[in-house]
């Protein structure tokens, strides 16, 4: 039977590629968010996931405003990086588990998820920075990865509680596949940022820290937060929080809190991570 | 859905993009989604009026776009994630395009993320900015 065993939440933000793909860690304004993933590259080569369901969101690469789908599941043999306008990271494709997607899009979809189904789709940073984060720079990546797209670009994006009962959702399908497979479900994007208007830079540590809290402590409470207030003390690219609620729902009620680390700046972003782990 | 939209005009320096700005802004946005191929950001980097119209844009649109006035844009239904894709025709980050819709000069700005950014207090609400 597959299992999912732990869930990692992770900003993913683009210039943090840049900084890696240019051999840039190690500069003083960098270094700090590079320290602050060194015990998560330890911990996950220890806890080695044969499959990451990867929830990002993507910014305007794979879907432009032809077709918005709110929530698409990645179902094909392999993914590859994006061209976002200054030519793709020189990362490794990343490869697919299609039967574990297709089962889990039939799987939710069956429990009242309408599921788009992608068979095609290019994967931008959203995708690719916390690969990197997690695993640096292989020639290849150590498992497979189920990109699951979510819209916060076009309002309204899915509530949080929606998001939360997906990860539930994905998490009865992973418990009914027949493999032996270690599974974990990720969500970045995140923490607070703005990134557009005159109120572009805006950052709360307090939020963040009890978005943080209410992860572990209280995901219930924390799925009922109003898109409003996302945007209000989050600023508008924080929306992007609610795809920590898919990875926190698809774990156990009583996972533990592992690791966090936060950072203030990133570019124009709080860097946010954190990892949980289900009981064995 | 209204009430849901209107919400977020409370929250000052922001422009949620919803139905109407996604309706308003379609053209503008798919012009920026042509930017992804190198073909076409050395077409419009050769004479970027003849390329704009290729789209049909409004007059207003184009305009904003040859003045890289970011916030003129997002209020002309631009979308940050496309627009940066302007951006990063001309070469410029993310970082740039951000301390360009403050109007600080980008050191300036860098400087205030650096100090942990823009305060959320203050900046919550249009009503609380007045205070």
């Amino acid at each position: 039977m597959a299992r999912i065993t732990a869930g990692v939440a992770t900003s993913h933000i683009p210039a943090v590629g840049a900084a890696i793909d240019l051999g840039k860690t190690h500069e003083p304004y960098w270094q700090p968010v590079f320290a602050g993933y060194e015990f998560s590259k330890r911990w996950i080569a220890e806890h080695r996931p044969d499959v990451v369901v990867l929830v990002y969101n993507d910014h305007a690469s794979a879907f432009s405003l032809e077709v918005i789908p709110t929530f698409a599941i990645g179902c094909a043999e392999s993914f590859a990086p994006a061209d976002e306008g200054w030519g793709p990271r020189p990362v490794p494709v990343v490869q697919g588990h299609p039967e574990l997607a297709w089962h889990i899009a039939q799987s939710a979809i069956l429990d009242e998820f309408d599921m788009t189904i992608v068979n095609r789709m290019d994967v931008d940073h959203g995708l690719t920075v916390p690969l990197s984060l997690m695993f640096g720079q292989p020639q290849a990546w150590p498992c497979r990865v189920i990109p699951l797209a979510v819209n916060v670009v076009q309002y309204p994006p899915p509530l949080g509680h929606r998001c939360w009962n997906l990860g539930r959702a994905i998490r009865k399908a992973v418990e009914s596949f027949d493999d032996d497979l270690n599974v974990m479900v990720w969500g970045t994007g995140g923490m607070s940022h703005q990134l557009q208007g005159p109120r572009a830079g805006l950052i709360n540590r307090d939020f963040d820290t009890r978005f943080l809290d209410g992860l572990t402590r209280d995901p219930e409470a924390l799925a009922r937060l109003p898109h409003l207030e996302y945007v209000r003390e989050a600023g508008s690219e924080g929306i992007e929080l609610v795809m920590w609620l898919i990875m926190r729902g698809a774990l156990a009620a009583d996972a533990r809190e592992t690791y966090r680390f936060y950072h203030v700046p990133a570019s124009n972003t709080a860097v946010g991570h954190i990892i949980l782990e289900n009981p064995r | 859905m209204k009430r849901y939209n209107d919400a977020f005009k409370d929250i000052p320096g922001t422009t949620v993009f919803d139905a109407t700005q996604s309706r308003l802004g379609y053209h503008l946005n798919m012009f920026c989604m042509s930017l992804m191929k190198a073909e076409n950001r050395a077409a419009f980097k050769s004479d970027e009026r003849a390329y704009l119209e290729r789209f049909p844009m409004t007059a207003e649109q184009r305009q904003a776009v040859i003045d890289r006035d970011y916030n003129r844009m997002i209020s002309l239904g631009g979308n940050i994630y496309f627009l940066a894709k302007i951006g990063a025709t001309d070469g410029f980050s993310f970082q740039n395009l951000a301390s360009k819709m403050t109007g600080m000069p980008e050191d300036q700005y860098k400087a205030m993320m650096v100090a942990g950014g823009r305060p959320a207090a203050g900046n919550r609400s249009k009503s609380d900015r007045e205070k």
